[in-house]
């Protein structure tokens, strides 16, 4: 079954957020990497653009279908993993440690409205 | 059968040739009158090949090609009935095949005559007034669509209305048409029976809707019951229906877009009227609008004047030329005649026929396969992969093993309202016993994954190339014959 890590908060969206200070890294779950199949390339957002928390802020595309990518959190992007764009396949490897984007919150309260690890394994389950 | 799969460029030998010319008397002199700076400086990289080794390499590789002339090809939403060979003979008659598009229109009455009868019957058929045959495929005609949609707000000044509703089950050019036609899209939510949420849909509705795409059947193959209603909502907020034809199959002759409250539609002549599709094609994409939109269809329009005589018009207040001349003339000419071969009755028992095929297939497979959607389905229907979860078979697993059976795969992971679906669409034009012999082989899949799933999870095994590695394919194609060789 799909890996669900505990110090991690969860969009029902299938985004995975770790935040550490006023900075948010997002990346998406292990249960979306599994639903995807093989991720032949992501679409992430440039450095200084301003994400909204539900909003689209970029795409995944795999050899099934290309889904967008929903921001859990609002603020501005500081640091994009560059690592993704050479090899998209990072996040079916290891989805949690293959982060997408890290994000200076401008309301931190936001993450906090998120599914923590019990209620997203539960949402994965249904 | 031996096996076959060079390129032409492979069976190349220096100075090998299938003609011989005579000496060239005027030698020098045309190539004196090409600037310098647009002649080739080496000679073209052309394969130097016998008349043989030509009619050999393409007859071997034609025989490698799975279409509907070869075996059972239940596609989803791509209703790949079988093209009858009647539409070809008549396309194909010197007297259309030779007309050229710069012609005078006197000289070419009986080309504009059918061109007319099938702008005519088209909009018989949609309950629609008027139709533009000129979009060349199915997304051609929904850009086309959205562009009407787009011009008659504008015309009215109502500049405000740049959004397009499209339901989360909706066929994935939808959304991509709308962002083409340079408006935005809203997503509608489907209820879990698949159909559009009425209540999702009514908070969206304001006056920057331009308008909703749907097609009725929807992807899952359920008819839309409560369009009745929607048509209302969407008209009352001055927004338009654009009707995605690709389903259109089941209601021929039956129900007519334009009496569900449809405003703007296209017609897919590959799909529907049994033109060629995909790699057969090329396509067709008409679109037909109701009555107050007629002017804004794209020029140039075939019309008949007092006189019962055919021309070529261009209107003023058009969205402008989507297409270079007329469209398509030859697949419209095969799609005329599957029209007149059926003809008013018989065009009627495509829909039923298709419906019951589908239902047929879909009941004598719902022990192994996972019906996510009870009912009865109109010409299509959708599983969620194989009922049985533990064994980690896949749908693009039984997919692939339906290939080593001789069958082509069904359409696979759309609509995206399932993680495994599998969408099933028979069409009509399939006898009892195919549809038995397919019900048997997707059984048996079945029986094999469960026994065996290594098995099915290997296959393909009998086709010409095994399973391919999708994600290089996606990523990093090789397309040319040079890059081929630098990589080995």
């Amino acid at each position: 079954m799909s890996k669900v890590l505990d110090n991690l908060r969860y969009a029902d969206s299938h985004e995975w957020v770790l935040v550490e200070g006023d900075i948010a890294t997002v990346g998406i779950t292990d249960y979306a990497q599994h639903a995807l199949g093989n991720i032949v390339y992501v679409d992430m957002p440039e450095i200084g653009d301003e994400v909204v928390a539900g909003e689209e802020f970029g795409a995944v595309e795999s050899v099934k279908a290309a889904s967008d990518l929903i921001s859990p959190v609002s603020g501005e992007v500081v640091e994009i993993n560059e690592a993704l764009e050479d090899a998209p396949e990072l996040i079916n490897e290891d989805a949690f440690a293959n982060w997408i984007m890290k994000v200076k919150l401008s309301d931190a309260a936001e993450a906090d409205a998120l599914l923590d690890a019990a209620a997203y394994a539960k949402l994965c389950e249904e | 059968m031996k096996y076959y799969d060079k390129l032409i460029f492979e069976l190349s030998h220096s100075g090998r040739k299938g003609y011989e010319l005579p000496a060239n008397k005027i030698a020098g002199h045309a190539l004196e009158s090409i600037p310098e700076s647009l002649r080739r400086s080496v000679p073209a990289e052309l394969p130097e090949v016998s008349e043989p080794d030509v009619v050999r390499h393409y007859t071997n590789l034609s025989s490698k090609n799975f279409g509907v002339d070869t075996g059972f090809y239940p596609l989803g939403s791509c209703t790949m009935k079988y093209n009858p060979k009647i539409n070809e003979e008549i396309a194909q008659l010197p007297a259309f095949a030779s007309l050229h598009p710069l012609q005078d229109s006197d000289t070419v009455q009986g080309a504009l005559e059918v061109y007319y009868n099938l702008q005519q019957a088209l909009a018989s058929i949609a309950g629609l007034s008027e139709f533009t045959l000129n979009p060349y495929a199915g997304a051609h005609g929904e850009l086309t669509g959205l562009l009407v949609m787009r011009t008659y707000h504008e015309k009215r000044g109502d500049t405000k209305r740049r959004k397009v509703i499209v339901p989360d089950s909706a066929h994935g050019t939808n959304p991509a048409s709308a962002m083409v036609a340079g408006l935005d899209v809203v997503e509608v939510k489907s209820k879990p029976n698949g159909s559009i949420d009425v209540e999702d849909l009514k908070p969206l509705l304001n006056d920057e809707i331009a308008g909703i795409m749907m097609t009725n059947p929807n992807t899952l193959g359920m008819f839309e019951t409560e369009i009745m209603e929607i048509a209302d909502l969407v008209h009352k907020a001055g927004g338009l229906l654009y009707y995605d034809g690709a389903n259109l199959n089941p209601l021929l002759g039956r129900v007519r877009p334009g009496d569900m409250g449809f405003d703007i539609m296209h017609i897919n002549l590959h799909k529907t009227f049994s033109t060629p599709h995909g790699g057969g094609g090329p396509g067709s994409g008409p679109v037909g609008v109701r009555k107050g939109l007629e002017e804004y269809l794209p020029n140039p329009h075939v019309r008949k004047d007092a006189d019962g005589r055919f021309y070529v018009d261009f209107g003023k207040d058009s969205l402008g030329s989507v297409s270079t001349f007329l469209g398509n003339f030859g697949v419209m000419l095969k799609a005329y005649a599957y029209i007149l071969t059926l003809g008013k009755e018989n065009i009627r028992n495509v829909g039923p026929m298709a419906t019951l095929n589908a239902n047929y297939i879909k009941e004598s497979l719902k022990d192994d396969y996972l019906l996510p959607i009870e009912g009865v389905c109109k010409h299509e229907f959708v599983f969620d992969g194989l009922k049985d979860k533990s064994t980690g078979v896949t749908t693009l697993n039984v997919a692939k093993r339906l290939l080593d059976y001789g069958f082509h795969a069904p359409t696979i992971y759309f609509p995206l309202l399932f993680h495994e679906s599998m969408m099933i669409e028979p069409t009509e034009t399939e006898s009892l016993e195919t549809l038995d012999e397919f019900i048997d082989v997707m059984h048996k899949v079945a029986r094999e994954a469960a026994e065996n799933p290594d098995l099915v999870k290997e296959a393909p095994v009998t086709t010409l190339v095994r399973k391919l590695d999708e994600t290089t394919a996606a990523k990093h194609p090789v397309l040319t014959y040079k890059a081929m060789l630098a990589n080995d």
